[in-house]
């Protein structure tokens, strides 16, 4: 039993962590490091496109920050025409985006032995998992895990607003948790009243209220923001969706 | 696995269903303790990388936890 929970979640983890961490660089990372010029004071949110291109490059110059060549010759080169001025100092930074791969492999490897969890007791009751069934799962989770939590806090985008930490991360697991919970009710409750329960298990977060900042100022734009929180969302279902059926293509196999 | 064992209780052939009741009840028990041990590993590698507040990790997990929805700072 151990040695199949562990693996089934480990290939899954490690298959939907890549995958999510493949989708981040190409479609999240760029405005997240945008949205660090903000946050940093590279770049005003309202400053034009050639005073953003030549703020940059005078602070790398003036800071000293770099010695990557692709920055010193960004003087003879037009930021402002592309976004490049996304990913200033190189193309890739092996340390940051490799600790990026790894903990994206960790968390959804994390994920993944929750999820496995969930497919023994469900199998304890005489519920079969199937590949298909994964889909449902890997949806649930990605419900649970991420949208649940955005639909009361919002996507963190660095350098927007938002109220202490520690209250938003306590409000994150519980609504986890709760929706989760409400979840498996709708899924494997019988009769009435479980839908009831569910639904009040899901709704109670958002009705007690996510925390939320004084007053929205952080430097960040609202429509690097908005494009970001529907990026991020995209990215997380496509990996969450490939962890349950990964998750359930393992545990299927391990029947055998 | 499990038939091969010694029985520890010294029960004979008469009060075999009753056996048999207490194994299943053993093996049922020694899975939720699995599972439980597997879901906390999970949650715990979950807190790690998406809730711990050590600067070390903060740092090395902060685009993730960005683009994954982890509150971060």
């Amino acid at each position: 039993m151990l040695t199949k929970l562990l693996a089934s979640a480990l290939f899954a983890g490690f298959a939907a962590g890549l995958i999510a961490v493949a989708l981040q660089f190409a479609f999240v990372q760029p405005i997240l490091l945008e949205a660090e010029l903000y946050e940093s004071g590279h770049v005003e949110h309202f400053s034009a496109p050639e005073a953003r291109a030549h703020d940059h490059n005078t602070s790398a110059e003036t800071t000293g920050e770099t010695t990557d060549p692709a920055a010193e010759n960004a003087t003879d080169h037009d930021h402002a025409s592309h976004d490049h001025s996304a990913r200033p100092k190189s193309g890739i930074d092996f340390k940051r985006d490799g600790l990026s791969v790894l903990f994206s492999v960790f968390t959804f490897v994390g994920f993944a032995l929750i999820m496995v969890a969930g497919f023994a007791i469900a199998q304890s009751r005489d519920i079969t998992i199937t590949i298909r069934s994964g889909l449902y799962w890997g949806l649930a989770g990605f419900v649970a895990v991420q949208l649940a939590p955005a639909f009361g806090l919002g996507m963190d985008l660095p350098g927007n607003a938002a109220a202490d930490l520690g209250e938003r991360q306590i409000w994150w697991a519980a609504t986890v948790v709760l929706t989760a919970l409400g979840l498996w009710l709708v899924a494997f409750g019988k009769g009435i009243w479980p839908y009831a329960i569910a639904i009040a298990l899901i709704a109670l977060p958002h009705m007690f209220g996510a925390p939320h900042p004084d007053g929205f100022n952080g430097p960040a734009p609202p429509e690097l923001s908005s494009l970001f929180a529907t990026r991020s969302l995209g990215v997380s279902i496509v990996a969450w969706v490939s962890l349950g059926l990964f998750a359930a293509w393992f545990w299927t196999q391990e029947d055998t | 696995m499990r038939e091969s064992a010694t029985n520890p209780s010294g029960v004979t052939g008469k009060d075999y269903k009753m056996t048999t009741a207490t194994k299943t009840a053993t093996l049922a028990n020694t899975n939720i303790l699995t599972i439980t041990f597997v879901a906390l590993l999970g949650a715990t590698m979950v807190f790690l990388a998406g809730h711990a507040q050590s600067a070390a990790l903060h740092d090395a997990a902060h685009d993730v936890r960005h683009s994954s929805g982890f509150p971060c700072h």
